[in-house]
Order: structure tokens, then sequence, then C-alpha cells
């Protein structure tokens, strides 16, 4: 049951972080570029001033799964890496973006290669 | 007279009801999405017992990255991404998307120049960003650090 309820707090915030999204495209027709840059700050900003936790901890990927997460996780990183020192501080967030880079980077080049662009412009 | 007035009340209309429902469609996506997301979490969570919380978050980014990636060669992700707007473009799926859907369009004018140099068009952005937000919040970290 606790495990449904988890579910329902992932659909219901992450559907409300994409559904502010969307009236900001409505409004402003922002690109998507500005759109998840704007995003990625966000999660940055939220991290960086401690509350991110208390939205994770509640709703769980449906701030993580939403390219918030992606920001909270290179907070997470330096944060992690300014305990060691300094070269640790400013180098381990972009180690904590490795994974979703590699993934993004890799799986783009190989699906380009083998996929044909569906000419969405026709 | 009053024909033209009308047409106005139901062009203004028809506007609102299309604010709204892109608006359904995005919540929806965009819920869906997370909690494939938060499913991926569970089975590894369940699957992977032993790793540590931030490895499986990464994991699971990569996974959804992944599944982003394969709907876009599929062509599908595209079309989900004409209706649901924010839902698709703000989860990871939809930042996998930005890098596969225009290397697969320039795939055209060349490996290098085309695939290779414009799939960063949507995402040297977002790698700048949080490049620099990393160094900038390890830096306050690290100064932070000095005073404890």
């Amino acid at each position: 049951m606790e495990m449904f309820l988890g579910y329902v707090k992932a659909f219901a915030i992450g559907g409300l972080v994409c559904m502010i999204a969307q009236i900001l495209i409505n409004k402003t027709k922002m690109t998507s570029a500005r759109i998840l840059v704007m995003f990625l700050l966000l999660g940055v900003f939220l991290e960086l001033v401690g509350v991110f936790k208390y939205i994770e901890n509640f709703a769980g990927a449906g701030i993580t799964i939403p390219i918030t997460g992606f920001g909270s996780t290179i907070v997470k990183g330096a944060k992690e890496g300014a305990k060691i020192g300094l070269f640790e501080a400013v180098t381990y967030g972009f180690r904590n973006m490795a994974g979703g880079l590699t993934a993004a980077i890799f799986f783009g080049f190989f699906f380009a290669l083998i996929f044909r662009s569906h000419s969405k412009k026709a | 007279m009053e024909d033209k007035q009308y047409m106005e009340y139901v062009h203004a209309n028809a506007q609102k009801s299309n604010h709204i429902v892109t608006l359904v469609w995005a919540f929806l996506v965009g819920g869906i999405i997370c909690c494939i997301g938060q499913g991926f979490g569970d089975l590894f969570k369940f699957a992977l017992p032993d790793w540590e919380k931030s490895k499986i978050a990464a994991l699971v980014s990569m996974t959804m990255i992944f599944l982003g990636s394969f709907l876009t060669g599929l062509g599908v992700y595209d079309k989900l991404g004409a209706k649901a707007g924010g839902g698709s473009i703000v989860p990871i799926t939809g930042f996998a998307n930005s890098v596969v859907s225009p290397a697969m369009e320039f795939n055209k004018e060349g490996i290098v120049l085309g695939m290779m140099a414009k799939m960063f068009v949507v995402a040297g952005p977002i790698i700048v960003a949080g490049t620099v937000s990393s160094v900038v919040s390890g830096l306050i970290y690290w100064i932070i650090g000095l005073f404890n």
C-alpha cells in the first residue's frame, strides 16, 4: 500500500512539474532547450538551498526523473567532493553527470547510426 | 456583426480549451514517465541490494535515457512529444530525445560535422549549465568548509 502511494505521489508531482513547463511553453513560446536549462538550474537551486531532499522524500521519482533531478545530483556530487579538497570540489559534480551524459551520447551516436530520420518536417 | 462577435467568442474559447488540453496531456505523460522511473528504481533496489542510493539513481537515469533514445530512434517519442509537450521534454527521457533527434536528423550531413556536432544543439546548453553550476556549487561548499 505504501509503495502504491509512492507511485501516486510520483505521478502527481512529476505531472505537476511537467505541467508547469507546459504553462511556460504556452505563455512564452520557450524552446525545449531553454525549458531544460531552466529546470536543470531549478534543481541546482533547490538542492543548494536544501529543499530538494524534502521534495524527494515526498515525491521520489516525481522530482528525480524530471531534469531537476540531474541538477540535484550535480550539486550532491560537488558537496561530496568539497569534503575532500578543492580539486574534488570542482570535479565531483561533473563526475555525477557522467552516467547520464555517457548514456545520452553513446545511445545518441548508436541509434543515429542504425535508425533513419523520420523527417518530421514533411 | 453578431456573427463576428460569435466567431471571436468561439475562437477565444477554443484557444483556452486548447491550452487546457495541452496541460492535461503534459500532466498525464509526465506523471506516467515519472512512475516508470519509480518502477525501475524499485526494481533495481530489489535486484541490487548492495548498491548505494546514488548509484541506483544514476542507473535509473541511464535506463530512462536508453528508453528515450530508443523510442526516439523508432520515431515514437517525437510523435508523443507533439501531444505531450512539456510532459515529454522535462523528464530525463526528453533530454535523451534532444540528443538523439538532431543526431539522426543531421546524420545525412556527415558523421563528424553532421551527427556528432549537431547532437549537442540542445544538450550543449544543458552540459554548460550543469558544468558551471557544478564548479560554482563545489566552490561554495569548499569555502563554507574552510570556516567549519
